[in-house]
């Protein structure tokens, strides 16, 4: 694990990230962000290790560097399963991280917002991780490697009902394991 | 005030602080339906439930939880009975409650046995005809006089519409309160609470198997959802469906062993039917589509299924046959409605619609296809009928909170669980008892 992370951290510049309780996740500006090596084997940690997590808020970065960081979240618009293209550099980083790394397997988490059914959401949700399934399939990642699945609306990261958070909720997570 | 706090003299004050705290805990854990009528049935019944011999000292008033069982079915009115003493063995004086212009009278006793038990006794009276319905008698401990006043009100539900009641029947929920999520099983009023799971992950879509004695449900405590069936009497459980992907949506088929459920095994959310009766099941594919198909559910006959899919473009109501064949549309008002739970009579599908933004629950008449809106809430979700097709339980939000509703399919008559801590979520009605 630990020498994951440090690949992972040589790999990716140094914006990596750690999908503990996805409901506890500080949303901050970041653009790039340490990596400290942590023993995470632990039960039900399935991470890339600890540290601080780099989420993108959009609503203030959409102009700044952050832009260019790697980060594991892909945001989605409303009623939308398409990446942005702001999103395909992420994307890419991943896919030339995986094909390098075959042993390397992520699962794709896909969320929606508060609004809806459970059950229907979870197949919005699928949508969305299976939407960056496919783009990392097209970038040469083989399948084996790759599990889409979804939360729908069971793990936000903000609580509230305004747009602002529910478009922090609308999003897949790439997740090591 | 402060000085009372550091103060030895505090003491006493903390002590019965914690006392009362601990009172409140207790009654929060109690989750009792209250009963909001929002309208008027002009087909109410007037029935007098009197109190019965020997309940008085007793933690539950077995004649009270009869008459909430049956006011919050809608179709009775309780007339007051104050004053009046009587047993299951009192000849009623018709008259008197012909005057007090009630149709039937409810009579009874509870006597404590020297085993400890209780001999719970009662009688109905048809006041109007001044006939004798009947009455029942049964010997229960202690902790079963609500489930003998339960079965009471079914008696008297059955005697005076010749439908079978639903208020021995059970339900489950899913509560949240911080990142704990419980599932619970309850008696159909809400009360008798018990926990079935508990669990740090989020856990949802609860159904019971048709036998009443297992759960269905999704959790997502392996970070992905997963299906288990999980018997209740004894928190056994089994993992039925840990396929590559999301499952999720399980509806029991009327014979029992069959699930139809939502996997993504193959890419997209498809429906599959899951034999449990095999050591391993092995999902069969039972449409497929381009699109997401979720939410089956099945006709009473089994022969059918309903599922929600946007294979239009926007999320519908669809049926196919179990046998396979072209899905053909049943919803066609709205662009969301999703949901679907069907009467076990056959005569209605209830579901959730999207309109202006807010989710309300719908109930279409199957053979006209006529819809009606039966709520005036924002955020409804998830329908469940009551096994004799007279009620609905759903989830929604009052002031913030979710809650859960039950509703008489006209709407009219609205009752709440009150008392749970927290979120409160996922409602599923179980079947008779057997």
């Amino acid at each position: 694990m630990k020498q994951w992370v440090l690949a992972m951290a040589v790999v990716l510049l140094g914006a990596c990230s750690s999908p503990v309780r996805l409901d506890k996740v500080p949303v901050e500006d970041k653009s790039g962000s340490a990596v400290t090596a942590t023993d995470t084997s632990g039960a039900d940690s399935g991470a890339v290790g600890a540290g601080k997590v780099a989420t993108l808020d959009l609503g203030k970065s959409r102009n700044d560097s952050a832009m260019d960081s790697t980060t594991r979240v892909i945001y989605f618009d409303y009623d939308s399963y398409t990446i942005r293209p702001e999103f395909q550099p992420v994307i890419e980083a991943h896919a030339k991280y995986l094909r390098a790394n075959a042993t390397r397997k992520v699962v794709l988490e896909g969320h929606t917002d508060e609004r809806g059914g459970r059950e229907y959401n979870l197949a919005l949700g699928q949508k969305r991780s299976e939407a960056v399934r496919k783009a990392l399939v097209l970038l040469g990642v083989p399948e084996s490697q790759l599990e889409a699945v979804s939360f729908g609306k069971e793990k936000p990261v903000a609580l509230g009902s305004d747009e602002e958070s529910m478009a922090k909720n609308r999003r897949a997570e790439i997740s090591y394991r | 005030m402060q000085r009372f706090v550091r103060g030895d003299n505090c003491r006493p004050m903390i002590k019965a602080l914690s006392f009362l705290f601990l009172v409140c805990l207790h009654s929060l854990a109690q989750a009792q339906f209250r009963i909001e009528v929002t309208g008027v049935g002009l087909t109410q019944v007037p029935v007098a439930i009197a109190a019965f011999k020997g309940e008085d000292p007793l933690p539950q008033k077995v004649s009270s939880v009869v008459q909430a069982d049956l006011e919050r079915s809608g179709q009775f009115r309780a007339i007051d009975t104050a004053g009046f003493q009587m047993d299951e063995t009192t000849r009623p004086d018709f008259s008197i409650w012909r005057q007090k212009n009630s149709d039937a009278l409810v009579s009874g006793s509870v006597t404590r046995l020297a085993d400890g038990r209780f001999d719970v006794r009662m009688h109905v009276w048809d006041v109007v005809r001044g006939q004798d319905l009947g009455g029942q008698s049964k010997a229960v401990v202690a902790a079963d006089l609500r489930l003998a006043a339960h079965q009471i009100a079914d008696f008297v539900y059955e005697k005076l519409t010749g439908d079978k009641g639903i208020f021995s029947t059970r339900i489950a929920y899913v509560t949240k309160r911080g990142q704990n999520f419980n599932l619970w099983v309850a008696d159909a009023d809400g009360e008798n609470a018990q926990s079935a799971l508990s669990s740090s992950e989020p856990i949802i879509s609860p159904a019971w198997s048709p036998g009443g004695n297992q759960l269905a449900y999704v959790t997502f405590e392996a970070r992905k959802p997963e299906i288990y069936v999980h018997e209740v009497a004894s928190a056994k459980r089994r993992l039925v469906a840990s396929f590559k992907g999301s499952n999720s949506a399980p509806a029991w088929a009327p014979d029992g062993h069959t699930l139809a459920v939502t996997l993504s095994r193959d890419g997209g959310s498809q429906l599959y039917l899951l034999d449990l009766s095999a050591a391993r099941p092995e999902p069969r594919r039972l449409a497929q589509s381009a699109s997401i198909d979720t939410e089956p559910t099945f006709t009473a006959d089994g022969q059918t299924i309903y599922f929600v899919s946007d294979r239009g473009g926007s999320p519908q109501i669809y049926k196919v046959s179990t046998a396979g064949g072209s899905p053909e549309r049943v919803t066609f008002t709205g662009n969301y409605n999703i949901s679907p739970s069907l009467s076990p009579d056959g005569r209605w599908l209830a579901y959730i619609s999207r309109v202006s933004g807010a989710f309300k629950l719908y109930i279409m008449e199957l053979s006209s296809g006529t819809v009606s809106a039966l709520t005036d809430t924002q955020a409804d979700e998830k329908p469940s009928f009551s096994p004799n097709s007279k009620m609905l339980i759903y989830a929604t939000q009052q002031q913030g909170k979710e809650a859960l509703m039950t509703t008489t399919l006209d709407g009219k008559i609205k009752a709440r669980l009150a008392g749970q801590n927290g979120d409160i979520r996922e409602p599923n009605w179980g079947p008779f008892q057997k």
